[in-house]
């Protein structure tokens, strides 16, 4: 009986380190989208906040396509 | 197929309904978050994760290939030990339905081959340590990474979004709750529905049809993709509802937090090479996700209930194998009288979950309490049912004799239906 602690603490670490990044890109997008409406409802328009949102929201759906990519590997 | 024995039919038969009850016992893994949340409507949240289950099943091979993972020894197993096995894992399937608890169908399968095993050739054909390091460990570890990183990243997305306004917020998380729900639908279905193909691959290569080694036939990945799809379509209602309103309230933030953490520690521990149980890993992240909101709540209770379920799956799913393979191995009367307890106790479970149905339209009612499963129309009959499964503090004799029907099983029938 051995217990392979390595792979155990990858799996922690890198769930650990991927979800709370993942879930932070999104609360930056979410957050940047929000900014921009905002602006927009007052006439005006924020660029970077924009651009910043499709950045968050690009790189967590490069994540899905990656973890998609892992399940049909 | 002409060499196809009655044994082996009844065998497939019972894979199929395995695959069945896998399917709508793990719906709520996938879809609990999105439903309690409100991303998606009910049945719009089960219809998908049942056609993202069924693309699943078609994507790769792998797993079914390696049904047992080494837990028992796969030489000489027979079709009546497969049938055992089936039978017990089905049943405690059906019986933590129920009740309302989530809880691994890979471990009431593995618990059952171990018992089923045990009955046939004695304990050397069961490779203990590998209990240890596939079952237990990940057991335990499976809900405290999945609840850590849950934990973790629903405390920043309060912080990060504090200033954020709730129209846009509420939108965005639902397309990315819907996002990771199917993202687990989808390894669900590549991983449980591989499993019912290597359980019928194995009866067939044990009952001579199939070459030992071979890849599962064409029709076997069909069937087992369309049991377990319907099988989530219906939907464990009861498991969903424990799931996404029983242990804790879910805000959207939350309900995406525990969703992406499932996703991310079940697609790593399965390419990371140490693999966790979905039911474990999504119900620690829906705790996690709990604990991460300021002022949010987990429902120790049904915690511990669902933790004391997790408990039993193996030495209960076990026993009623043990039993079964007894009794089966009495020859074609064995056989058939196994056959015959299973489909009356599925009968009786059913019959006991319409005294209070839970369904598409109830899913997201909860009393006023917060807890769930104390139900609204007939509460004896649930209450009744968590005091059996519920052990005493004294320790697990008790709870076995209330959980188990009696070792010579089909004349217990009407026993244990009363217990339950």
């Amino acid at each position: 009986m051995d217990i392979d602690w390595a792979a155990l603490g990858s799996v922690f670490g890198v769930s650990l380190v991927a979800t709370v990044a993942l879930v932070g890109l999104f609360t930056l997008g979410v957050q940047g989208l929000s900014k921009q409406e905002a602006a927009a409802a007052e006439g005006g328009s924020a660029p970077l906040a924009r651009t910043g949102a499709y950045v968050c929201f690009a790189l967590c759906t490069a994540a899905v396509a990656y973890g998609i990519s892992l399940i049909v590997a | 197929m002409e060499h196809i024995t009655l044994l082996l039919a009844i065998v497939i038969v019972t894979a199929l309904v395995f695959d069945f009850t896998n399917g709508f016992h793990d719906t709520a893994n996938a879809m609990a978050t999105t439903i309690s949340t409100g991303a998606l409507k009910p049945k719009t949240a089960v219809a998908m994760s049942a056609v993202l289950n069924l693309v699943g099943a078609f994507l790769s091979v792998e797993v079914a290939k390696t049904i047992s993972k080494g837990l028992v020894d796969e030489t000489g197993i027979a079709p009546e030990v497969i049938l055992a096995a089936l039978v017990g894992a089905i049943l405690w399937n059906l019986l933590t339905w129920l009740i309302g608890l989530p809880s691994s169908s890979s471990h009431a399968l593995m618990g059952g081959l171990i018992g089923a095993t045990i009955a046939s050739i004695g304990l050397s054909g069961v490779n203990g340590g590998v209990v240890v390091t596939k079952v237990l460990i990940p057991a335990i570890a499976a809900p405290l990474v999945a609840g850590m990183a849950a934990y973790f990243s629903t405390r920043l997305t309060y912080k990060i979004g504090k200033n954020t306004a709730p129209k846009a917020q509420a939108k965005g998380y639902r397309s990315g709750q819907i996002a990771s729900a199917g993202l687990v639908s989808l390894a669900h279905g590549t991983n449980d529905a591989q499993k019912t193909m290597g359980i019928i691959t194995l009866a067939l290569v044990a009952g001579g049809v199939l070459a030992p080694g071979s890849n599962p036939p064409m029709w076997v990945i069909l069937s087992a993709g369309l049991a377990i799809a319907l099988g989530t379509y219906l939907g464990g209602w009861r498991i969903i509802r424990t799931m996404g309103k029983g242990l804790t309230d879910l805000q959207p933030q939350q309900g995406f937090a525990a969703q992406t953490s499932a996703a991310t520690v079940i697609l790593a521990s399965s390419h990371l090479g140490f693999s966790l149980s979905t039911t474990h890993s999504c119900s620690g992240a829906v705790m996690g996700a709990g604990l991460g909101r300021k002022g949010g709540v987990v429902r120790w209770s049904t915690a511990t209930r669902m933790f004391v379920a997790w408990g039993l799956t193996l030495p209960a799913a076990g026993l009623v194998a043990a039993v079964a393979e007894f009794v089966a191995r009495q020859g074609d009367w064995g056989v058939a009288a196994v056959a015959t307890f299973l489909v009356v106790s599925c009968a009786a479970i059913w019959i006991i979950s319409r005294r209070q149905v839970v369904n598409h339209t109830n899913v997201n009612d909860v009393d006023a309490d917060g807890t769930p499963d104390s139900g609204d129309a007939q509460p004896g009959v649930v209450t009744t049912a968590i005091a059996a499964v519920t052990p005493p503090p004294a320790g697990a004799p008790a709870d076995l004799s209330a959980t188990i029907p009696a070792p010579s099983a089909p004349p217990t029938e009407s026993a244990r239906s009363a217990a339950v």
